[in-house]
């Protein structure tokens, strides 16, 4: 079941970035969306989980992208793994170590996704860091957003239950 | 879930996860030389994996031809000293046949160069005794050969006939302390009589003082004794001591070495008549 949903959280969040993200910021790629919801799965489910995650979506991302199949998957995979390492060793379930967490994630991401890029000679990226900064800022609220939601879920559920059931 | 239950091996797991992202990059990924990256790597690895492989199977390949070819070569080692042994034998073989040739050549040079009947025979043993300086050759009173019969060699004196058998006979020699022969000095014709002392040397008895003898000059038979024909070599003068009228002491080298005679020849003509012709007495000087 959680594989499952795994997967439709990453097909959802790649039809968001594709289609929703755009218009949110003016056409650029300002947000991932898909490393949002791989650093989530790897926080709630562990390294392994997060890992087969970020490896499934980033391949997805690159071979949407035209890119380089498996350098996405690769940075995604890593970054999802380490977040799930890190969400098990440390209590990550405040708001502030979530927002650390997905700017953190973002950077380590942009990093080996850039980095292999430039490495294998491959693409070049000129001055990236503010869009980096930028990326990661944006990524940081939309997790904590996510994370809100998703936990209140259970909360909203249970109210509107005994609602009705007072009337 | 799955997923879940391979956790504990999360090392393993993320391990694999990148490189199978890796190899995924490097087939698409091409180098500057135009060959896909994973192609170069995969290449590059197992040329490594079959260089090892061709050292390793050439190292053990060469081994074992060297091995084999040890084992040949002990195996020819082995053939080759035996062709060596075969063939030090043979050569020795041939050698003594040369020398028996070159011995027999002498003795028919002899034999042709005497106006003397003989015949030749091969020396079968020594003496029984140290005490007496004898042989056995193999002809005996069924080739005509009788005691007294003079026994020579190319050299020149050898003995006598002292004890014939059908089929073989002894041969006193000249050494034997019981021998002797009427002898002359060859340069002077100073007469005496040669005797065996039992030794390696002869002495020369009962030559006038007057003679002049010195070592070196060659004595000869001199027929007197009627069993050795006249003009054969005895030896040759070691050393004189001069006594009161006659000479105390003449040494005398033999001419014919003792310890090496193989073939003889008898004279079975009777020394009245026997004589050698040409210069038989220059032959075996030693």
């Amino acid at each position: 079941m959680r594989a499952a949903g795994v997967l439709i959280a990453i097909a959802l969040a790649l039809a968001l970035q594709t289609s929703l993200a755009r218009f949110l910021v003016g056409g650029t790629a300002a947000l991932d969306l898909v490393l949002v919801v791989v650093v989530y799965v790897a926080l709630t489910s562990g390294p392994v989980t997060g890992m087969f995650a970020g490896s499934a979506a980033g391949i997805v991302q690159d071979a949407l992208s035209s890119g380089t199949v498996g350098i996405g998957g690769l940075a995604n995979a890593i970054v999802g793994f380490g977040a799930g390492v890190i969400g098990q060793q440390f209590i990550v379930t405040a708001a502030f170590p979530r927002f650390v967490m997905f700017i953190v994630a973002t950077l380590v991401h942009s990093a080996l996704f850039m980095g292999m890029y430039v490495l294998l000679g491959l693409k070049e990226f000129p001055s990236p860091w503010a869009a980096v900064l930028s990326q990661a800022i944006g990524n940081a609220v939309i997790g904590i957003v996510a994370f809100a939601i998703i936990e209140s879920l259970p909360g909203v559920m249970e109210r509107r239950r005994f609602r009705r059931s007072s009337r | 879930m799955a997923v879940i239950d391979i956790r504990r091996r999360t090392g393993y797991l993320f391990l694999a996860v990148v490189v199978g992202h890796v190899i995924l990059i490097s087939t698409q990924v091409t180098t500057k030389r135009g060959v896909p990256m994973l192609e170069e790597a995969v290449f590059g690895v197992f040329s490594e994996v079959q260089r090892v492989a061709n050292t390793v199977t050439t190292g053990v390949r060469t081994s074992w031809q060297n091995y084999f070819a040890l084992q040949q070569v002990q195996g020819e080692n082995e053939q080759l000293k035996q062709q060596i042994s075969a063939l030090q034998v043979r050569l020795q073989q041939e050698r003594s046949l040369a020398q028996q040739s070159q011995s027999l050549q002498k003795l028919l040079d002899l034999k042709t160069s005497t106006e003397l009947s003989t015949t030749a025979a091969n020396v079968i043993a020594g003496s029984a005794s140290p005490e007496f300086r004898t042989i056995t050759i193999d002809k005996g009173t069924s080739e005509g050969v009788h005691a007294d019969m003079a026994v020579i060699a190319p050299a020149g004196i050898v003995g006598r006939i002292i004890q014939p058998s059908s089929r073989a006979a002894k041969v006193q020699l000249l050494i034997d302390r019981n021998a002797a022969a009427g002898a002359l000095v060859e340069r002077t014709r100073a007469q005496g009589v040669v005797t065996g002392t039992g030794t390696d040397e002869l002495r020369m008895d009962y030559v006038a003082g007057s003679s002049e003898v010195k070592p070196g000059d060659v004595v000869v038979t001199s027929g007197i004794d009627g069993i050795y024909p006249k003009g054969f070599v005895i030896g040759q003068i070691q050393s004189v001591k001069r006594g009161a009228g006659q000479y105390s002491s003449i040494v005398i080298r033999p001419a014919v070495d003792f310890s090496a005679l193989e073939v003889v020849l008898i004279v079975l003509s009777p020394p009245s008549t026997a004589h050698v012709s040409g210069p038989s007495a220059d032959q075996g000087t030693r």
